[in-house]
């Protein structure tokens, strides 16, 4: 199957300047990129601020365009001027500030913004937007203003303005940082339930671990180089690996590790609290 | 503080004006106006006081609302109202100490407050009967053809819209930033004007960044969902004319006609 | 020398016709010196408990007593309330404001009439207490990294010397090693300076690890008041409104009903680490 993503040697530099415009410094945000996503899959990017994360993912979306070497999204070019558009169909965005994304004072209204955009026909707008609306339940607050809604409420109208325009791939960046454990959980949801139902790609970014325990796949970002890739548990075992590279673990692989380490024989790769529970009886 | 001011005074009830094309109401208010200037008369304001208070009790929003959020204004329609009234020339009905009234000056008083006093009335009814994004889609459709001279309609209404949904957003910012501030020690409400001005600029400079920020984020977001101006674009909720607004048009059309020639009947005998 | 909330009240909204009550009867006593978690979720009215405590809001009944003073007494002196009880609002980085970082941090002792010599040292010592990076307390704080910002901004409070430092979620959106780093500063600002610190979080983790005390809000009401052992003893009452306790805790609960003969109260994971192999060993 095709890779519904693919990059090859991307890098991308932010160039610092200082007040007469001279060149002060140089961060490469992204640094020689190369990996490719499946079609259908449920991706975790992880790393800690300013890793370089969240440059890449506005790679898949071409808001941003690679300054060395090549990102493919459904086969497309993203520096090809006359695939932009249908880049940012392909693998629609979710961003981190849920203020900051709603357009339309009604949330109806912003959920069809995005077919607007593309031209699609008045009803078939209406029957996008209800179909996106019950998809991530917010379709009984479809006349509301978004200023009335939770944070995770927001996101959720943000998730349905993106799903409206019947992407690939769904690129969500940080959509959790803002909000409280409530709204998590219910964007988590949502963005699983499109993965499993829909057959959506998700690619999420987060610095999260325990959000990424079910992913299919998690890279980690440091320095703008992919350092590590593999399922959850892979990565999740190098506990020491990811304290050194600012990350987190989930609390009951964290305790898995501390037993092992006062020579608690447990398997590797513990990610929930039922399979430490387990382990330990199995112990016995 | 702040979040006690409401902006947009659009009011929530059922009538056949909130249903109208908003295009219908734009023109509306627009040729009530113009009528309204035409007069020479009392008849004339005599019309268009009936007419006011049919649309008035067709809307359903309570005359008590209707004029609630006017006091501020009263001040300056008695303003304009006294200076008309102590300084038009002309036969002297009342003279006391340096003042004179005269009998001119107490009809262009009265003309002055009707008029006045009609538009504030007239195009509040707009504002109260028509959602925001209505009246913004109204100025989208209603002033397409000014795109000939090259004003980027579309742009602007987008604007208006994206304006209306930041001001409460941006409104909580300031109370939070002013309250950010007072808890590191400002002082905002004492010295003279300039000590206050400055005071300001702690609270004026984050939030222009904020601004900034946010309005970075929307562009991307915006674009990310395939934004590219007016051009191509589908409209979820396309204004369309039904039947209702033909009859009202047919309305504005008599009422035009009727006010204008018998407000200005003596005018034309002059002539 | 302490902070007592006597049986405040807040209700606001009375002029729009829905008058909200966002706190209801809330009585704490606040000692010198602890480190006091205060938990709920969005809308319990943590935040407006937080407001009340250095007078940026008043209530509507009940009162404050700030070192034996009522604070709503006529004639008493908010502005030295809100200088001795400092407020760190959530993402307090986007209250920066000055040219440099210095001048920023400068700006709260000089709003207490301190003299130039007395704000710059002042300024220095708070950004040297929360470990900002002494080359670039002269740039703008614009050109720094947000945990940076955010150490600048928290800098800016502990400038005035508080007694009573509060913080409104001082982690949001940091990454995790932003966040240690900041906690264990504020810990550190507790244990050196002998600071009173309120810490609102949403995150049981976090609480678990730093606090003598944890506030529980719900719907306005102190829902439990109590040490961290104590109020996640209360896990379930805590999920009925919304919260959990640290998973540590749980696995300890499902453990001990697997017939592993562990304490169930303990609440961070080097804690139950010890508790498992002791348990274990036996």
């Amino acid at each position: 199957m095709m890779d519904i993503i693919r990059t090859k040697d991307v890098v991308y530099e932010y160039i610092r300047r200082d007040d007469e415009g001279a060149v002060t410094g140089i961060t490469t945000a992204v640094d020689h990129v190369s990996l490719g996503i499946k079609q259908g899959d449920f991706i975790a990017i992880l790393g800690h601020n300013g890793s370089g994360k969240s440059t890449l993912a506005k790679h898949f979306n071409a808001i941003l365009t690679p300054e060395e070497g090549t990102v493919w999204v459904d086969g497309m070019d993203t520096l090809e001027e006359k695939n932009v558009w249908n880049v940012r169909q392909t693998a629609g965005m979710v961003f981190q500030n849920p203020d900051n994304q709603i357009i339309a004072p009604v949330v109806e209204e912003d959920v069809g913004f995005g077919p607007e955009n593309m031209g699609v026909p008045t009803e078939e707008i209406w029957k996008r937007v209800e179909e996106s609306l019950k998809a991530v339940g917010m379709y009984e607050f479809r006349k509301h203003s978004p200023n009335n809604l939770s944070g995770g409420q927001k996101q959720r109208v943000s998730i349905a303005g993106v799903l409206a325009m019947k992407p690939k791939c769904i690129v969500l960046d940080e959509p959790t940082a803002m909000l409280d454990p409530q709204g998590r959980r219910e964007v988590l949801k949502a963005v699983h339930e499109l993965n499993k139902l829909e057959g959506v790609t998700v690619i999420l970014i987060t610095h999260y671990m325990e959000e990424v325990t079910d992913a299919d796949k998690v890279f980690v970002m440091d320095s703008g180089k992919v350092v590590m890739q593999g399922t959850p548990k892979q990565i999740f075992t190098l506990v020491d690996e990811l304290k050194e590279l600012r990350l987190d673990v989930p609390q009951p692989t964290l305790l898995a590790w501390e037993l092992k380490k006062r020579g608690i024989p447990l398997p590797d790769g513990i990610l929930t609290g039922e399979e430490l529970v387990q382990a330990i009886k199995d112990l016995k | 503080m702040l979040r006690d001011i409401t902006l947009g005074q659009y009011y929530q009830t059922e009538s056949v004006i909130h249903r109208l094309d908003p295009r219908v109401k734009l023109l509306g208010t627009i040729l009530f106006f113009i009528s309204l200037f035409c007069f020479s008369n009392p008849a004339g304001y005599a019309i268009a006081l009936l007419f006011l208070a049919a649309v008035i009790i067709t809307t359903h929003v309570p005359f008590s609302y209707m004029i609630k959020g006017m006091k501020t204004i009263v001040v300056l329609i008695i303003i304009t109202v006294v200076i008309n009234l102590f300084m038009t020339q002309g036969d002297v009905v009342v003279e006391f100490w340096k003042f004179k009234i005269t009998k001119q000056g107490i009809v262009m008083a009265v003309q002055i407050f009707f008029r006045i006093a009609m538009l504030i009335v007239g195009s509040s009814i707009m504002t109260l009967t028509t959602t925001p994004n209505h009246l913004t889609d109204g100025m989208e459709r209603g002033l397409r053809f000014l795109k000939v001279i090259k004003v980027p309609v579309h742009e602007i209404a987008m604007m208006m819209s994206i304006a209306l949904r930041f001001i409460p957003i941006l409104l909580e910012e300031t109370d939070k930033i002013m309250k950010a501030q007072l808890a590191r020690g400002a002082d905002l409400e004492s010295g003279n004007i300039f000590k206050r001005i400055k005071a300001m600029v702690p609270i004026l400079v984050p939030l222009f960044i904020s601004s900034f920020r946010r309005a970075n984020d929307l562009a991307s977001a915006m674009e990310a969902r395939c934004y590219r101006g007016g051009e191509g674009r589908t409209k979820m909720k396309p204004l369309k004319y039904t039947s209702r607004d033909a009859v009202a048009y047919l309305v504005l059309f008599a009422y035009m006609v009727v006010s204008i020639s018998v407000g200005r009947l003596d005018a034309l005998k002059i002539m | 020398m302490s902070l007592i909330v006597d049986h405040i009240s807040y209700i606001y909204g009375k002029d729009t016709g829905t008058p909200i009550e966002a706190l209801k009867d809330v009585s704490l006593s606040i000692p010198d010196g602890q480190f006091i978690g205060i938990i709920g979720h969005t809308g319990s009215g943590k935040s407006t408990l937080m407001q009340h405590l250095n007078g940026l809001e008043k209530a509507s009944s009940g009162t404050i007593y700030f070192n034996g003073e009522d604070v709503y007494e006529k004639g008493y002196n908010l502005k030295n309330l809100r200088s001795k009880v400092g407020l760190v609002f959530q993402y307090p980085e986007h209250q920066l404001f000055a040219e440099t970082v210095f001048a920023d941090v400068c700006y709260g002792p000089k709003n207490l009439g301190l003299s130039k010599s007395d704000c710059e040292l002042r300024a220095y010592d708070a950004l040297r207490k929360v470990g900002f990076p002494e080359d670039l307390i002269f740039t703008s704080p614009f050109e720094l990294s947000g945990g940076q910002k955010r150490r600048a901004a928290i800098a800016g409070v502990l400038a005035m010397k508080p007694e009573v430092l509060i913080l409104d979620e001082p982690t949001a959106g940091l990454d995790p090693k932003g966040r240690d780093e900041i906690l264990t500063q504020i810990k550190k600002l507790q244990k050196e300076e002998n600071m009173t610190i309120l810490l609102v979080s949403h995150s049981m983790e976090d609480v678990a690890e730093y606090v003598d005390r944890i506030v529980v809000l719900n719907e306005g009401k102190i829902f439990l008041d109590n040490t961290p052992k104590e109020v996640f003893r209360h896990y379930k009452e805590l999920e009925e409104i919304g919260l959990s306790a640290p998973q540590v805790t749980y696995i300890m609960h499902d453990l001990a009903d697997a017939g592993l003969n562990v304490r169930c109260d303990v609440t961070t994971v080097s804690e139950a680490a010890d508790e498992i192999v002791r348990a274990l060993s036996r």
